[in-house]
């Protein structure tokens, strides 16, 4: 056969290899965009009351005095411990009653073990809860209820339950097609199902999956704690910095939730590296 | 035999799981002051609440122009956060990478940055520089940059380890240079993966910037604590209605080029 394609050449003469890729240009043009808007975003900043340099210098200064010199001033170590327990509390309950609520709406959600209509409103649904931050779930609760760690659970929770269900619901859908109708031939209820075949083969699957939710409601607590008076460690840091001005308080609270985040984020990792798939990420 | 044992093990097994997890449960319950009736019984309560308050006036519609400026101050900090992050994550994500990194000293300096970058909450950064950088858009973007460096080195780093090695071989072969392996080999091969990546970091850093501006005063996070400590509830409900629009639409925009480039 001939070859009738058409080459495009440059203007030099060569021979322009990456004309009419659509995966390039869209790639080109995402690149192209995030580069405008970036540039844009710099030049529309406000700078109201800021000397760069004089900044630079301070927050170097205040970081070594920070990492470097780390002192509790204001409550005691047993104080702290307990604070660091508070927030890992509330990581805890947001996430041990998030994973048995996904569970069951995953079932609702995973398109083989549920009816399209019933799949699609939970997915929608939840895109809805995720989009609203957390912080503003936790505050609105606050407010709406009068509640105190009843809010901060609350809201955490919702976001929890937005990550589950998505993760779990891809793990159902994941199961072998062939032991669900085999159990169905001999003539199995929906209930015989969940339980026998689709909790068996999956169940370390859920579990290292609310580990890492786990981890990143960590996180969430502490932030929850600094920024909508949730108790624990983050309130501790909030008051550190913004009342006390206390940078050696500060850096002492910053490497006790290192310490605990890097003892989790290990092992988180150990296992995703023994129960995950090569695919599975983030 | 053998399979009864088996199966009592198994029991053993899952009775002591769920003993671990209770105990757990009950042990935050008690350090958190948490009361799961007591949360239950006030949610109608706080449903009807939320839908009898948080409802957009007319009145709070003209405050809208406010928010929505307010609102791309904060996707613009957010997107220039994601984009110097990503230069930056580059180079570490090349550094620490196994497949292709130079120096195993550098490999782990990158790892540790990353490590300490990520794992320092983002609220922890945002108090640090507050104090001396001041209440300005500034403080909102590095506070996000760091957090965003760290995860994306991360990220990077997989999708650099992961890719086939097949080209970068060819190109050795031929006497390329290290620098050219990298623009040539490394960078086509694992763009889409972090195009991906990017996209999605921009989107949680919308998230978070409304929690960085909360603590820093600064965007739309500003104007959420503004309307909601003066308990002005159709000006939140217009602030949280206007988040989540961008949110989604953000989301539906990255989920549309990831389709086209994955």
């Amino acid at each position: 056969m001939q070859a009738t394609t058409y080459m495009k050449r440059r203007r030099d003469g060569r021979i322009s290899l990456n004309s009419g890729n659509q995966v390039q240009h869209v790639m080109q043009m995402t690149i192209l965009i995030l580069t405008i808007l970036t540039i844009v975003a710099f030049l529309f900043f406000d700078y109201t009351g800021l000397n760069f340099k004089k900044a630079l210098v301070e927050t170097a200064h205040n970081l070594q005095a920070m990492f470097l010199e780390p002192a509790l001033s204001h409550f005691s170590w047993s104080e702290a411990f307990y604070q660091v327990g508070i927030t890992l509390g509330l990581a805890f309950l947001a996430t041990i009653l998030g994973a048995i609520i996904s569970f069951f709406l995953a079932l609702a959600a995973a398109a083989n073990l549920s009816k399209e209509w019933l799949s699609k409103t939970v997915r929608i649904v939840l895109a809805f809860v995720r989009a609203v931050p957390t912080v503003l779930w936790v505050l609105i609760f606050a407010i709406a209820a009068g509640l105190g760690s009843e809010a901060a659970v609350l809201g955490m929770l919702l976001h929890s339950i937005a990550y589950l269900v998505k993760a779990f619901s891809e793990a159902f859908e994941e199961v072998d097609k062939g032991i669900i109708e085999a159990l169905r031939a001999t003539g199995a209820s929906w209930w015989h199902i969940v339980v026998h075949a689709i909790l068996p083969s999956t169940f370390t699957y859920l579990t290292s999956w609310t580990f890492l939710r786990f981890e990143i409601n960590f996180g969430v607590a502490v932030a929850m704690g600094a920024a909508a008076g949730a108790g624990g460690i983050g309130f501790e840091l909030f008051m550190a910095s913004g009342f006390y001005f206390d940078l050696r308080e500060v850096g002492m609270i910053t490497y006790m939730i290192l310490l605990i985040a890097i003892i989790l984020e290990v092992m988180s990792t150990f296992l995703k590296n023994h129960y995950f798939p090569e695919t599975v990420k983030n | 035999m053998n399979e009864n044992l088996v199966r009592i093990k198994r029991k053993n097994q899952t009775v002591i799981f769920i003993v671990v997890l209770t105990v757990f449960t009950y042990l935050s319950s008690v350090i958190t002051d948490f009361n799961i009736l007591h949360g239950i019984a006030t949610l109608p309560e706080a449903i009807v609440w939320i839908f009898s308050n948080l409802v957009i006036t007319e009145e709070s519609l003209e405050r809208l122009p406010t928010i929505v400026e307010k609102l791309i101050e904060t996707i613009l900090m957010s997107i220039a956060a994601t984009t110097t992050a990503t230069i930056f994550s580059l180079i570490l994500g090349v550094m620490g990478s196994k497949t292709i990194g130079t120096s195993k000293a550098l490999g782990v300096f990158a790892r540790f940055v990353a490590s300490l970058s990520r794992n320092i909450p983002v609220v922890a950064w945002a108090l640090i520089l507050l104090l001396s950088f001041g209440q300005n858009s500034l403080t909102g973007y590095l506070a996000l940059f760091v957090g965003s460096v760290g995860f994306l080195t991360r990220s990077f780093i997989e999708v650099i380890d992961e890719a086939s090695q097949s080209a970068v071989v060819a190109l050795r072969a031929t006497g390329a240079t290290y620098v050219q392996i990298i623009g040539k080999a490394v960078i086509p091969e694992c763009l889409p993966q972090m195009i991906s990546w990017v996209l999605f970091m921009i989107e949680t850093n919308i998230r978070n910037a409304t929690l960085v501006g909360i603590l820093t005063g600064t965007g739309i996070g500003y104007s959420f604590d503004l309307y909601y400590k003066t308990m002005n509830y159709p000006g939140v409900a217009l602030v949280t209605i206007s988040i989540v629009l961008a949110v989604i639409l953000i989301e539906l925009l990255s989920n549309h080029v990831r389709k086209v480039i994955l």
